[in-house]
């Protein structure tokens, strides 16, 4: 697929459909009339301030959480209170979370082939070479015997990544995945979802790297208040926001 | 440290020396000042008096061997008596001549419970040390056994159903027709002996003479009570807990229902249930073991306990580790097997001990439907006639068996805690 920043997505099917999608947590109106539509292999960044939803809207993808109008296809699947559907699609749509998550008493290894043996009914071996692979790719395949809490926050984070793609999905979703990072771990973290996106991965990513957006995006987005403000391609989006809470936001995080 | 040039060492500073010693601690935490000198000088003085009053009592003037309780009056502690009753204190009214079994099976007990201490045990061997340990522990002290074909085919269905439950979806196709198969042999055994096409047959062992459970006493009974009774309470434990964290309102409430309502009646009060009331509801001719009833009560009692325990392992565990299941796509039971109950388990072993601590302890309160436990068959070595009089000697005894047991469990419990919370954890 395209290696640069820009490439051809006019043609390619659209894999997640959300239409008039609303939630509310209580009386709070945390998603307001999303429509968002998103290609196969597009790469978007999403980015808004804090309570802004931005974590709500991706996690409505995976049904983490429920949303309670709208409706939200997936692959051709249609999310609705059938569990059927909803292992479907989390089958095919990795997560990684803001604090990993990683499951503390299982090894390295384990936490890998745990989905693809026990969801995919993958044969042991064949599921731990996947999971070598992976660990080759996020550069730590020396620590697969070692437990979580035995690895630094960067590993640990990378090792979740490698989690998600132990089931071979087709979307991956970012909830702020260098958020809880010492800074001197973001770039090994950044440097792996990179090399991802160059893969033609179809990507959500809910992040404040901007450095990232611009390498990687085809699309940034800005939600505030549960609403999308604004979205546009990478360069057009930093260089002339063209709504007032995005020249703010952006003047927020950009110049200090 | 910028300024610590490159390979050199960066110069350690050594605490600074104590040098106060043991007279200087002394100084410090016992003669501070004029008040807690004089504290400090009365109570030695009156710990050194009761001291010495108890070791002149229960070891310089104590009798040791005597004919009667009578040879016993006007010296110090009359272990005579223990001497002369301490296999019917043990054992109770076990048949005399056979209390090489209950002494045997206490063995038993005592080194399957000892073995499922061992963190490296705790896999299916632990399924394999309790079901061996069991089996011989209920001959010796049964003497005989008889195991109908109902019960073994039932057991088939059990086993073949809970392995294609958990095994569904790992398990080759060979491993899953085995459990198949097992679970329709037992279905279809039981049907057809329901029926009445196959025979009541059972599996007689009898290599000792029949003891019936009336006769058991002392300590193999509070041993296996509370063993039991929290081995069983176990799994219905987990059951309730995670039926209280259920979404489903109808499971949600039995179990609160159940939860409360237990926890909110006394134990005796549940025993007395089960010993009086319950036959009551049996149709005509059906009757439970007594033993069995105070065994069935004490389960139904430590599940709501441990359920408890439990839930609290369970709300313990970060969101996220919930979220990071949900999100691979793991069903409800691979989540809960896999992720959760592992992790929840692992926090409540040192809570579940100390519950064991005060169940064994509980199990005494069975005396109210007149099973002889340890504490009611030392009760019962007073009623003689010939050793009257010595109360003290007696329940000191008692004490000091029952603080053997729990002290060495509220050790095991203290290292099992700094034993799990090392390594592996965050």
């Amino acid at each position: 697929m395209a290696s640069s920043t820009s490439h051809d997505l006019s043609h390619a099917p659209s894999v997640i459909q959300m239409k008039a999608v609303n939630k509310w947590f209580g009386q709070f109106h945390v998603l307001t009339d999303i429509n968002l539509d998103v290609k196969q292999g597009e790469r978007i960044v999403i980015c808004g301030p804090s309570g802004s939803g931005k974590s709500t809207l991706i996690r409505c993808i995976n049904r983490l959480e429920e949303h309670q109008q709208g409706d939200i296809v997936v692959h051709g699947v249609t999310l609705s209170n059938d569990v059927k559907n909803i292992e479907t699609i989390r089958r095919e749509v990795g997560m990684v979370f803001q604090s990993f998550n990683l499951f503390p008493h299982l090894t390295i290894l384990d936490n890998l082939t745990l989905a693809p043996i026990w969801v995919k009914k993958m044969p042991k071996r064949e599921a731990e070479e996947i999971a070598m692979s992976l660990l080759k790719r996020v550069r730590i395949p020396e620590q697969a015997n070692k437990y979580p809490g035995q690895l630094s926050g960067g590993q640990q984070q990378r090792v979740a990544i490698a989690r998600a793609l132990c089931m071979r999905p087709k979307i991956m979703l970012f909830d702020e995945p260098t958020s809880a990072l010492d800074p001197e771990m973001v770039k090994e973290v950044l440097d792996v979802m990179i090399e991802l996106a160059k893969e033609g991965m179809t990507m959500l990513c809910v992040t404040h790297e901007m450095g990232f957006a611009r390498a990687v995006a085809d699309r940034v987005i800005f939600m505030d208040r549960g609403e999308i403000v604004e979205q546009n391609e990478p360069e057009e989006f930093f260089a002339h926001p063209k709504n007032e809470r995005t020249k703010t936001f952006l003047g927020q995080i950009l110049h200090h | 440290m910028a300024d610590i040039p490159a390979g050199e060492q960066r110069r350690q500073l050594a605490p600074p020396v104590d040098h106060t010693g043991v007279l200087g601690w002394i100084r410090k935490n016992l003669f501070s000042s004029w008040g807690n000198g004089i504290t400090t000088i009365v109570l030695l003085a009156a710990i050194l008096w009761l001291l010495n009053w108890f070791v002149d009592w229960a070891i310089l003037r104590a009798v040791w061997t005597a004919p009667g309780g009578s040879a016993c009056r006007g010296h110090g502690a009359c272990w005579a008596l223990i001497h002369e009753k301490y296999r019917l204190i043990f054992f109770g009214t076990y048949p005399y001549e056979q209390q090489w079994r209950p002494l045997l099976a206490v063995a038993v007990m005592l080194a399957v419970l000892i073995a499922s201490g061992d963190r490296r045990m705790w896999n299916k061997r632990l399924l394999a040390i309790w079901g061996i340990g069991s089996f011989a522990t209920f001959l010796l002290m049964l003497g005989q056994i008889s195991i109908p074909l109902g019960l073994i085919l039932f057991v088939a269905l059990g086993i073949g159903g809970l392995g294609m439950l958990l095994r569904g979806t790992v398990a080759d196709a060979a491993e899953i027709n085995g459990w198949r198969a097992l679970a329709a042999v037992g279905a279809l055994g039981l049907i057809l002996r329901v029926i009445g096409v196959l025979p009541g047959w059972s599996l007689d062992i009898a290599p000792f003479s029949y003891v019936e459970t009336g006769l058991w006493g002392g300590i193999p009974v509070t041993i296996i009570l509370a063993s039991y009774g929290l081995l069983f309470a176990f799994p219905l434990g987990i059951l309730l807990a995670l039926g209280r964290r259920s979404q489903l309102p109808a499971v949600k409430g039995l179990c609160v229902g159940y939860i409360e309502l237990i926890r909110g009646v006394p134990l005796i009060s549940l025993l007395i249930m089960a010993s009086v009331m319950l036959p009551l509801f049996m149709p005509q001719g059906v009757s439970f073991d007594k033993f069995l009833r105070a065994q069935v009560a004490i389960i139904l009692f430590a599940a709501a306990y441990i359920a408890e325990i439990i839930r609290g392992g369970l709300q313990s565990l970060p969101k996220g580790q919930f979220e990071a299941a949900d999100a691979m796509g793991l069903n409800y039971v691979q989540k809960t097997t896999l992720i959760i109950l592992p992790q929840a388990l692992r926090v409540v072993i040192p809570p579940l001990v100390n519950t064991f601590i005060g169940f064994f302890k509980g199990t005494s309160l069975v005396l109210i439907i007149g099973i002889f436990d340890f504490l009611n068959a030392a009760n019962q070595a007073m009623v003689d006639p010939n050793w009257a009089g010595f109360p003290g000697e007696v329940y000191l005894f008692a004490a000091f068996v029952y603080f053997c047991f729990c002290f060495s469990m509220s050790r095991y419990a203290k290292w099992l805690e700094v034993e799990l919370n090392r390594g592996t954890r965050r």
